[in-house]
């Protein structure tokens, strides 16, 4: 075999997001297309963009948003970035300690269980916090440019909390977010799996949402090149999505799950034990240290229901997000290129195209659990539902 | 505005390596920058980053704690003064060179690219110093190993076929060439088979 689709140098972060990658090239399926992958493991976001930016990285696994900030230049030099493959949609969840658990409880009107509810129920924490002269609850999340802040944003502001003025959110790297939850230098997180299920082993939280109940279909990681790579190398990117494709339907097969998991939980891949992470793919989860189990078949996508591919929409609505959060000014221009970054096109030119989301999907592909229809074009149009935004 | 740009800069190290750490903040001192604090990357690293108020801050790339530098670029009452990451986006030799090195800066928004620039080449120059050492270090390290289990197969070789030193390491030396391994290797096996045959 010939591996004339070249060398490549590929980053990531150690999640199970990273999943078809990871099996992609531990199970030869990126050798098999005649690609020599070197996989870097990570140990910060800003590690891999800067890395893919210069050149050092020819592919990364990729937090969606930093993949559009990166191509808009918010926060950093402006590289155009695009992604050819979903890495995976939903996968994260919302962790808070015991004890907030319990006011959020106590303070809530119904089921805990619907996001509108809890997230009224932390309002009326987050005041009676207030009145007492209590100090602001604080949110652990990723990254400035990350889902896990979106998420909690879109939540909490739902329920009538601004992200800004009532609560703190910092930025914790994720092997650091359970034991700031364990040290009460949090009070809650969103984090990606496997991470909150290792603050519920560890009896120091309990999953109080998993992200797919507050979006249906929320893109996470994706695949990413640089715009200029992929103009140069159309083979080599190819043969990647398609070794990703085949990937991504192992990951997905019920039956490889424990040889995923074996192999995923392997020091230098994601190191958590491989039951921990058969769980979170299953998405049949501990949600609370006495053992209480929820399951969600949307709970981590990587690759069934069309999560593979790319969807504008997606990139649209993180982009509406950091317009929301003032990160980025509102213009057609923008939103033309925060769409651009994801790329159906380059997905279907690997193989036979695919059709967009199957049926049974949210209509508007993303599935919110509260607000109207996000509509792409209308960006102006989704924040003028909300009231708390910058 | 020129007692402005020549008052001391408040420089932070960020690296869990504290020889590192002390390697360039005597490096940093001796050019004449005799602000610098070293803090070490834990939860409430923003906090105390925010407490000193730096205008300055490195960072090794090793540490996981990068990103939650960035969220210093965002305007926010966490911060009281917004921070960017030192690129000059003409520059990519010296980015290149920085990420190759294994280090990273921040600087106060407004500060003069010209006074960083010099403090950055430093941390570059220290930072390599720093590995050079450290696989000079590792070197003699295994050198000093690949000894030690030498002279212990060559032992086990004199006791159990009654050879003289010289005999034991040629014994040695030739299994190696025909085995196309490293004395050391053979070495090993020599001595992890006597340890199973006991």
């Amino acid at each position: 075999m010939s591996l004339d689709g070249g060398w490549l140098r590929i980053g990531f972060i150690p999640l199970s997001d990273a999943a078809a990658l990871l099996v992609a090239v531990d199970k030869g399926f990126t050798a098999e297309e005649g690609i020599d992958v070197e996989l870097v493991r990570e140990v910060s976001w800003s590690n891999v963009r800067d890395k893919l930016n210069i050149g050092l990285f020819d592919a990364a696994h990729l937090l969606a948003p930093v993949a559009i900030a990166s191509s808009l230049g918010l926060g950093h030099v402006k590289v155009p970035i695009v992604a050819p493959f979903g890495l995976g949609v939903n996968g994260n969840a919302i962790t808070v300690s015991p004890s907030l658990y319990a006011a959020i409880s106590a303070a809530a009107d119904g089921d805990i269980l619907d996001p509108m509810v809890s997230a009224r129920a932390l309002a009326r924490v987050v005041a009676s916090r207030k009145a007492r002269g209590e100090d602001p609850l604080t949110f652990g999340m990723t990254f400035p440019f990350s889902t896990h802040n979106y998420h909690l944003r879109f939540w909490m502001a739902a329920g009538g909390v601004d992200p800004d003025e009532d609560v703190r959110l910092v930025v914790l790297p994720p092997p650091y977010m359970v034991q700031s939850l364990g040290s009460r230098h949090v009070d809650g997180f969103c984090v990606g799996a496997p991470w909150n299920s290792v603050a519920v082993d560890l009896g120091i939280g309990v999953i109080l949402h998993f992200v797919s109940e507050i979006l249906a279909r929320a893109a996470e990681k994706v695949l990413a090149v640089r715009a200029s790579w992929a103009g140069e190398n159309p083979d080599a990117l190819r043969r990647l999505v398609r070794a990703h494709r085949r990937a991504a339907a192992f990951v997905e097969d019920v039956a490889n799950r424990d040889e995923v998991a074996a192999l995923l939980s392997a020091p230098n891949r994601i190191g958590v034990a491989s039951d921990v992470i058969r769980r979170t793919l299953d998405g049949h989860m501990k949600v609370a240290p006495d053992g209480s189990t929820r399951a969600s078949d949307r709970y981590i996508m990587i690759g069934r229901r069309s999560a593979a591919r790319p969807d504008p929409a997606q990139a649209a609505w993180l982009y509406a997000q950091m317009v929301r959060w003032g990160q980025a000014p509102l213009s057609a221009e923008l939103l033309a290129t925060a769409k651009a970054v994801f790329r159906p096109d380059l997905y279907d030119n690997a193989l036979e195209p695919e059709p967009g989301n199957p049926p049974g999907e949210p209509a508007d592909g993303i599935g919110a659990f509260a607000g109207p229809a996000f509509d792409p074009n209308d960006i102006a149009g989704h924040l003028a539902a909300w009231p708390v935004r910058r | 505005m020129s007692t402005k740009t020549h008052s001391p800069l408040q420089i932070v190290i960020v690296d869990d390596s504290p020889i590192r750490a002390a390697i360039l903040e005597g490096g940093l001192r001796e050019a004449g920058y005799t602000n610098v604090l070293r803090i070490e990357a834990t939860a409430d690293l923003l906090a105390r980053i925010s407490a000193v108020d730096p205008d300055v801050i490195l960072i090794d790339l090793e540490n996981p704690s990068r990103d939650v530098l960035e969220q210093m670029f965002q305007v926010s009452r966490v911060v009281k003064r917004p921070i960017a990451m030192f690129v000059d986006q003409s520059d990519a030799a010296s980015i290149q060179a920085s990420v190759d090195a294994g280090v990273s800066a921040y600087i106060v928004d407004g500060l003069k690219k010209e006074r960083i620039k010099s403090i950055l080449d430093l941390c570059i120059s220290r930072f390599n110093a720093f590995s050079r050492l450290q696989n000079e270090l590792e070197q003699t390290k295994s050198a000093l190993e690949d000894r030690k289990i030498i002279d212990r197969a060559k032992g086990i070789l004199m006791k159990r076929k009654n050879l003289s030193e010289e005999q034991a390491y040629d014994l040695l030396r030739r299994t190696a060439m025909n085995e196309n391994k490293k004395i050391a290797e053979i070495a090993q096996s020599v001595v992890t088979a006597s340890e199973m045959f006991k």
